[in-house]
């Protein structure tokens, strides 16, 4: 089999869906950690026009941005498949994941906002949180119904690192009874057996995003 | 095809929706067209596309597929003729990061050049100048297209750009597709937007300038 190598940098969630992608597939590959204040000669050859984790380098050739990712692994290793099958319903798969990307500003500005800038970014992720438990999941166990999908790998952030977050900033947005499905869809995913041994050290998360919002916090006040 | 029912929701000057024009059209399909008024949205919008009220939108057999580029795919995938992405998985992987490139970098330098004036506009005009260049490395030389031979879902994804450029080079009095610095990229423009299919469904000209004038005074972020 061809080599695989994932170049990624601990904790990113761009990074651990693409791990938890070929890991849920069992595609063997090796993980390189990245320092992003200190990139490396293989990350700038193998992603020089973004310069950005996570890439894929699978027989030597690089794929990067983590859906153009997925769809990669997907395509490649079609074993316990990620999208269905019907059209439709991988449209709207990849739509409840453009949904979530789409978020990723909310989700920052929540996590290293202050004042208004992060109450406005929190009632953002707390409707789309709604509309993810209302719409998109119903009544489903995973976003991909049965099993785990590529919207599930996507919103994975719920069930990891949001809780550190809220922690860290002193604001619940996310709360069991606001979203009593949407927690069971958390549980759920981190019980998973191939999940549960992929998962980021809750310790370690508040210690490197505690780290991070400070870091942020210094650069707007300098 | 007997019995499929295609419905498309778009705006006449939606670049998004441009997109999934040209698809229908280089795969021949049949369907009918609603035009939306973004500033009185049909219930018919709201119905399909709740949860960003935007077009453009496919209903195929009563089923919404929205977002731009996911019913791009969704129409390659249901209708095999004429295919717009490779088939091998590294070239979609390729075509799939040269759209979202051109989405996330090429763009925002050019909005930030439509918006600012003086300095600011040709510093951004130089910063999208430099993420065009980029993407002239996803054309391959002697190959008339993104997509090679024939058009891709780079080319259709990635063309209302160019024509956006022409506006704003217009409008904004800046090059933006150069073609001294961007040869293979300027020619690239030049032959797509001639190709009868795609120049048929360009709005007039003059009609895209004066709406994207209008812009400069009040932006309507309707469309996705």
């Amino acid at each position: 089999m061809e080599q695989v190598t994932v170049l990624g940098s601990w904790p990113s969630p761009y990074a651990y869906r693409v791990l938890w992608a070929l890991e849920l597939k069992g595609v063997e590959y090796e993980y390189v950690e990245e320092d992003l204040l200190n990139k490396s000669d293989m990350l700038l050859k193998y992603n020089p026009i973004l310069k950005k984790i996570p890439v894929l380098i699978h027989a030597g050739k690089p794929i990067v941005e983590s859906p153009v990712i997925i769809e990669y692994i997907e395509e490649t290793w079609p074993q316990n498949p990620l999208l269905p099958q019907d059209p439709y319903e991988k449209a709207m798969a990849r739509f409840w994941t453009k949904f979530c990307d789409d978020k990723g500003l909310a989700f920052t500005l929540f996590f290293i906002g202050v004042g208004e800038e992060q109450q406005k970014a929190a009632k953002e992720v707390r409707e789309a949180l709604k509309t993810i438990e209302e719409k998109a999941l119903g009544e489903k166990k995973f976003l991909g119904g049965d099993e785990i999908g590529m919207a599930d790998l996507a919103w994975g952030v719920l069930a990891t690192s949001l809780g550190v977050i809220e922690q860290i900033v002193g604001m619940t947005i996310f709360d069991a009874e606001s979203f009593p499905r949407l927690h069971r869809w958390a549980q759920n995913f981190r019980e998973h057996p191939v999940i549960s041994k992929n998962l980021p050290e809750l310790e370690k998360l508040l210690v490197n995003y505690t780290r991070k919002r400070e870091m942020y916090l210094d650069t707007k006040i300098a | 095809m007997a019995g499929e029912c295609v419905q498309f929701l778009g705006f006449w000057a939606s670049p998004s929706a441009l997109r999934v024009v040209w698809a229908l059209k280089l795969k021949g399909i049949d369907y009918e067209h609603i035009e939306e008024d973004l500033l009185n949205k049909s219930p018919l919008l709201l119905k399909y596309n709740p949860v960003h009220k935007k077009v453009p939108v496919l209903v195929h057999n009563g089923k919404p597929v929205a977002e731009s580029l996911i019913i791009v795919e969704y129409i390659d995938e249901v209708w095999k003729q004429n295919p717009l992405l490779p088939q091998d998985p590294y070239e979609r992987a390729k075509a799939r990061f040269w759209v979202k490139f051109a989405d996330e970098k090429v763009v925002p330098d050019m909005v930030s050049t439509f918006m600012k004036t003086g300095e600011e506009k040709e510093k951004a005009a130089k910063a999208a100048r430099e993420c065009l260049k980029t993407l002239e490395s996803g054309l391959e030389e002697g190959k008339q297209f993104f997509g090679g031979e024939a058009i891709g879902f780079v080319d259709i994804a990635v063309g209302w750009i160019g024509i956006w450029a022409r506006i704003v080079e217009k409008l904004k009095d800046v090059s933006l597709v150069d073609e001294e610095t961007m040869p293979l990229l300027h020619a690239w423009l030049q032959n797509f937007l001639e190709v009868p299919i795609i120049k048929e469904c360009i709005p007039p000209w003059d009609k895209l300038l004066q709406h994207n004038k209008g812009y400069l005074v009040k932006l309507t972020p309707d469309s996705t």
